[in-house]
């Protein structure tokens, strides 16, 4: 077993979980009390997990970047969250769900986790209509629900295009109850900058109030991660401008093992980057697969005519055009997977198909859409010889009730109007299946030290499913954390309230403020997106959709020589004191700088494809992923010994005793 | 019950009943003023009536005053602490983009009723109650059709009214149909009661300004 | 394009602001406004000055970060879009355009272009909830029918960003936009109606304790709202209100 220890509990799959809760430690409410938990981020994961340890009765304090809890990266989340509620009597069921995840991650989660969570997952549903979150509903009154890619069932729960946002706030009401009742101190515009270790234990953290500059000390008796994704190391993503790796890349220095960095989503329908100024990339909800239907010319001539544009995709013949999801993909079509649809999309563009100025984007055409959804409605209209327009305006009105405020979003984005000429997309990054190492319990390698949603490495394997993020960062802080934590403070009740003067926190304070001088001292060559921009450049040409072992080497090569210059060179302008935004951006990217070597390094590690790593070397003759099970079926947990090349690998072998392993096809 | 009276929205409730209750007084002053142009005998008795009947005169003669006074001071207290929630100024600051001029300055056009009430009570009230309570005439029950006439012949007065009755459209424009808003009416009727709150806030002190105009230009010559 | 920028610079809460010139070459329509202004910081760091800080996060309309009142408007000229989503195509060539932080004495600004929207949250916490503890045995979600009508209308009102632009539109610095937003979500829910009455009352009570003016519905922040969040909000709250003090 090594040093990684799952705690996965024994018995059978379906009852780990409820055997699991019935044998863990209670600490008794009196007690609670007594007790202080710090969670850092404020998302779905850590504003569920703070509310419900405080209704629980422990004392917390929160801890996010934005000015309101409200406001972190999982409001944008626009698509919707699974859960195994079988309402449209499809034959969903609690395994059929965990199967799916399984099989969608191409077999490199663990069973355990990834059962409980589809198991809790209707809870999550309960929970949260009687929050009041306003999830789209039928004419009867009940629930709707959509589908995405990958699966073969309806459990897509919704709200608008904007679940996330109405997830989140749900959270950072049952967080407002809290507050107002004493039970939550919520910090914010506080960046957490450091952990600190009391005798081995996570006891504290040491955050910079972004307002005034001041580092503070705060301690607790345990510390929760929910600090979210690291898609940002490729500098240009989905995700928002803020999201960053320190607090985890913090704690990873500090001892908790980083899981399979290297396992990045890239999403194939993101609105194509349009100039060098770009600052981020916006993402068109997996939903528009449903109906757009994704081409590229068939001739290089036309793609280059159109690029140059001396033609436009309105001219371009039925038969001139290639639906290459369709043609390679005949069963999943359009709704093939996330990392399947990316590499599909980058292969057509490589070999010069792409059809914007850059080469860099394929069609979504809706046109189809629209004449289908036009005859349906002329029909029902009892309008047998509609002629063309009249379908076509009918066909729209279908669309827009649909996608309207995606599609108006895309028209206020590139100032074409998808209605009439088709969208151009591309795929961008967009999640991290990686993050910290953590048990069953959702415990890291620290004690004390947990992670939980997108910042742990949890459940989704090589590859997540649409709608799997927003229902992992609820379960783990809803229904998992608040319990499994017990188990571990229950030891912690006669320890009385930690202090802040010991010689630990003194030197991870000092630690912390020397580091910022030293960022602060750098020459003054060059600004801090400069570097961002440059590492974000490597990562995608080099780590992205598509890897090999000769690029992933330059790329360990290259970041760890633009580390060394930006630490060197770096230009910050103002003062440790105060509001620095150039000084916050610094300290992020420099763990990217570190994260971004352990990444290649990772991938440079897995000599097979898998989900979101998809090595060169390792394709069938058709191209697909060939995975190496006899192999690589192990979580990579990087334990960290001083730079990104010393991580050593430790090896969680993964255990398949429910599901039969087996090469994912979507043909 | 000192908590609702503190907020600001039993506040803005006070501003809209008196308000309504204003635009209610004014329909009525309106309906006896247009006898002094069709029926000048009516117009005498309405008045007579409403200067003796001491109902009208010792209790709907007192809350239409506290009425207007309440509205006013109500107003000016609401202005000042909006000014004051606003803080450091704006440098560049579009109203105009997003909001009318009338409900953007209330204050103004109700600053210049306010100015013709004054005037108003200085030309009608005053001598009437020094007419009746100070100097104890006795009662000439068709007194008031000449009075009235007499007031619009100098062209200045007749001038001042009808600007103030301009600015009196323009407060209710937006006023009128803002009180409902207040007391939480915004439902499938709100079209109907935009568009007869427009009518009204328009017709009535269009109404009044053509009853100055025709006594002005009809002077009592006898 | 070439464009003329007048930006509200300010050190810190406590010093006093001014309005700073600069001029800016090389911008093109595709940029978003906040790109816009990553030029001109890139700009300033090159001639050793400080960048011009401003709040932002996701740049995609929905965080409700970014805040800036742009030729005196908030959020700019464009309709039902964020500073973030504000294209600079909405500009031309030679432009001058006046940035400045949203301005109220609720929102002090914190430094540049950045407001501290805290009041906000205050609100919220005094009674923006429904006290419903995390059970794991609360009914079936499919227990209570919910109109479809009133599911939508909620959604509707619960699609506010909080990003103060009601605020910073309304001559009186009135939070009603924002407050009645979140009473009328729970309001048009039956999950919201145990603790209707003392959810309105608490959170009026904390707007006007915020220092927030008073409204005189004179609609600007209907017009500016990023999320055409609706005046009826505002009717409903002021219904609400009043029905929780009659029943005291
Ligand atoms: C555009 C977009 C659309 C998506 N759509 C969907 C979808 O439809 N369905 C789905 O299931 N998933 C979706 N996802 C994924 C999903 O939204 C995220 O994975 C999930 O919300 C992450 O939640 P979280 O709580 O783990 O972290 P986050 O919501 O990212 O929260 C991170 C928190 O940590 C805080 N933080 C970070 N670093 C620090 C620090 N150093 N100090 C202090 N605080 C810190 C932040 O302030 C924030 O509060 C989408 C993602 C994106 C980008
Ligand atoms: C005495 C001088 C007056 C002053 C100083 C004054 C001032 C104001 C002010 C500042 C407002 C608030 C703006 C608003 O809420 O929209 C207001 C509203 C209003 N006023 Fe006046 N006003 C005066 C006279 C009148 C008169 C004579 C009438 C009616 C004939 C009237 C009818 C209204 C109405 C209906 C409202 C709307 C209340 C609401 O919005 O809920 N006012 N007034
Ligand atoms: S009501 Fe509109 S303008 Fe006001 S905070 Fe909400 S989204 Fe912003
Ligand atoms: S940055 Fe999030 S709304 Fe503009």
């Amino acid at each position: 077993m090594g040093i990684l220890d799952s705690k996965v509990p024994a018995g059978p799959l379906a009852e780990k979980w409820t055997n699991h809760k019935n044998n863990i430690d209670l600490v008794n409410p009196a007690n609670k009390r007594n007790i202080d938990i710090i969670v850092v981020g404020t998302g779905l994961a850590g504003g569920s997990a703070a509310a419900t340890l405080a209704e629980l009765g422990y004392n917390v304090k929160t801890f996010c970047y934005q000015d309101s809890p409200r406001r972190a990266h999982s409001i944008a989340a626009q698509g919707g969250i699974n859960a195994a509620k079988n309402y449209q009597g499809d034959g969903d069921s609690n395994y059929r769900l965990f199967y799916d995840t399984v099989k969608g991650g191409d077999y490199r989660s663990r069973e355990a986790n990834v059962y409980r969570l589809a198991e809790v997952s209707a809870n999550i549903i309960d929970q949260c209509v009687a929050q009041g979150v306003p999830f789209a509903r039928e004419y009867g009154g009940l629930l709707d629900n959509r589908s995405f890619g990958g699966v073969l069932v309806s459990r897509t729960f919704y709200a608008k295009g904007q679940t996330g946002q109405q997830l989140l706030l749900g959270a950072y009401s049952a967080m407002n109850r809290q507050i107002n009742r004493g039970k939550i101190k919520s910090f914010t515009r506080h960046e957490m900058m450091d952990l600190v270790k009391v005798d081995g234990k996570a006891r504290g953290i040491i955050a910079r109030n972004l307002v005034t500059g001041e580092i503070e000390r705060h301690s607790a008796h345990a510390v929760v991660l929910a600090t979210g994704g690291y898609g940002n190391v490729f500098f240009l993503s989905t995700n928002a401008m803020g999201s960053n790796v320190m607090a985890a890349w913090r704690a990873h220095r500090k001892g908790a093992f980083f899981a399979n960095p290297c396992y990045t989503q890239i999403h194939p329908t993101c609105i194509p980057v349009s100039g060098e100024h770009q600052s981020k990339l916006t993402l068109m909800s997996e939903s528009l697969r449903n109906d757009g239907r994704i081409w590229v010319p068939k001739r290089l001539e036309d793609a280059k005519a159109i690029r140059e544009g001396k033609m436009t995709p309105l001219q371009l013949k039925e038969e001139d055009r290639d639906y290459y999801l369709e043609r390679r993909y005949p069963a999943f079509g359009n709704l093939v997977p996330r990392d399947v649809a990316s590499r599909a999309a980058k292969e057509r563009c490589d070999a010069g198909f792409g059809v914007n100025k850059t080469g860099e984007a394929v069609y979504l055409d809706f046109a189809s859409a629209i004449e289908r959804y036009g005859k349906e409605k002329a029909l029902i209209a009892g309008l047998n010889n509609a002629d063309k327009n009249t379908i076509t305006t009918l066909g729209k009105a279908v669309v827009e009730a649909k996608y309207g405020n995606l599609f108006q979003m895309y028209e206020k984005i590139v100032d074409e109007n998808p209605y009439e000429t088709p969208m151009m997309i591309y795929p961008a990054v967009h999640y991290t299946m990686g993050g910290l190492w953590v048990d069953y319990n959702l415990q890291t390698t620290i004690a004390g030290c947990y992670a939980a949603g997108e910042a742990n490495f949890s459940d989704h394997g090589a590859n997540r499913l649409g709608a799997s993020a927003l229902m992992q960062g609820l379960a783990d802080g809803y229904f998992v954390l608040p319990y499994t934590i017990g188990n571990y403070l229950s030891k912690d009740i006669r320890t009385g309230p930690i202090p802040t003067d010991s010689a630990e926190f003194d030197e991870a304070e000092k630690e912390v403020r020397d580091r910022l001088s030293k960022l602060m001292s750098g020459s003054g060559l060059h600004s801090v997106d400069y570097y961002h921009k440059k590492l974000g450049k490597i990562m995608w040409n080099k780590c992205g959709m598509s890897r090999n072992a000769e690029h992933l080497q330059e790329a360990i090569d290259e970041i760890s020589a633009l580390r060394a210059d930006f630490w060197e060179n770096v230009k910050i302008p103002g003062s440790i004191e105060g509001i620095n935004q150039e000084l916050e951006k610094a300290g992020r990217v420099a763990d990217f700088l570190e994260l971004g070597e352990l990444f290649a390094k990772d991938a440079l590690t897995r000599n097979e494809s898998c989900g979101g790593h998809f090595r060169e070397e390792y394709q069938t003759p058709e191209g697909e992923a060939l995975r190496d099970d006899k192999n690589f079926k192990f979580v990579s947990a990087w334990e960290y010994k001083g730079a990104p090349k010393d991580a050593v690998l430790h090896k969680e072998e993964l255990i398949y005793e429910n599901i039969e392993l087996k090469t994912r096809s979507y043909k | 019950m000192s908590a609702l009276i503190k907020s600001s929205l039993a506040r803005k409730m006070v501003m809209a009943l008196s308000g309504l209750f204003l635009v209610f007084f004014l329909g009525q002053h309106f309906v006896i003023n247009i006898t002094s142009v069709i029926a000048p005998d009516t117009f005498n008795s309405w008045s007579h009536f409403m200067g003796h009947n001491p109902l009208v005169q010792f209790l709907l003669q007192p809350i239409l005053i506290a009425g207007v006074v309440i509205h006013f001071v109500m107003g000016f207290t609401l202005e000042l602490q909006n000014r004051a929630a606003r803080g450091v100024k704006y440098v560049s600051y579009k109203g105009s983009a997003n909001a009318s001029w009338v409900s953007r300055n209330m204050l103004i056009s109700g600053g210049v009723i306010l100015a013709f009430i004054a005037l108003h009570f200085y030309d009608f009230w005053l001598p009437e109650i020094t007419h009746k309570y100070i100097e104890s005439h006795p009662e000439d029950p068709t007194r008031y059709y000449a009075e009235t006439v007499h007031k619009f012949e100098p062209i200045w007065r007749t001038v001042l009214y009808i600007i103030a009755f301009v600015l009196l459209a323009l407060h209710l424009l937006h006023g009128f149909a803002s009180s409902f808003q207040t007391m939480g009416i915004n439902n499938k009727y709100s079209s109907a009661i935009q568009t007869f709150t427009k009518i009204y806030a328009i017709v009535i002190p269009f109404g009044f300004a053509l009853i100055a105009i025709y006594h002005h230009l009809n002077p009592i010559t006898h | 394009m070439k464009l003329s920028l007048k930006v509200w610079r300010q050190k810190d809460a406590k010093s006093k602001g001014a309005m700073v010139d600069y001029s800016l070459e090389g911008v093109e329509g595709d940029m978003s406004f906040l790109e816009m202004l990553d030029v001109l910081n890139e700009q300033l760091i090159d001639n050793g000055e400080e960048p011009v800080v401003f709040d932002h996060d996701c740049r995609e309309g929905i965080c409700g970060s970014c805040s800036l009142q742009i030729n005196g408007e908030p959020h700019g000229p464009d309709r039902l879009v964020t500073t973030c989503q504000l294209h600079m195509r909405k500009f031309n060539d030679g432009d001058t355009i006046v940035i400045e932080p949203f301005r109220a004495k609720s929102f002090p600004v914190l430094k540049d272009l950045i407001v501290d929207r805290s009041a906000f949250d205050r609100i919220q916490q005094a009674g923006g909830y429904i006290s419903v503890n995390t059970s794991g045995n609360t009914v079936d979600a499919n227990a209570t029918p919910i109109d479809k009508h009133a599911a939508d209308e909620a959604m509707d009102a619960a699609t506010c960003i909080g990003c103060g632009a009601c605020v910073a539109a309304c001559k009186n610095a009135s939070a009603m936009l924002f407050t009645s937003a979140k009473v009328s979500q729970y309001a048009l829910l039956p999950q919201g109606q145990v603790e209707a009455t003392q959810r309105v009352q608490s959170m009026v009570r904390q707007m006007d304790l915020e220092g927030f003016g008073n409204c005189t519905n004179t609609g600007a922040c209907e017009i500016e709202c990023p999320k055409g969040i609706s005046l009826e909000n505002i009717a409903r709250m002021n219904r609400e209100y009043f029905s929780a003090n009659l029943k005291g």
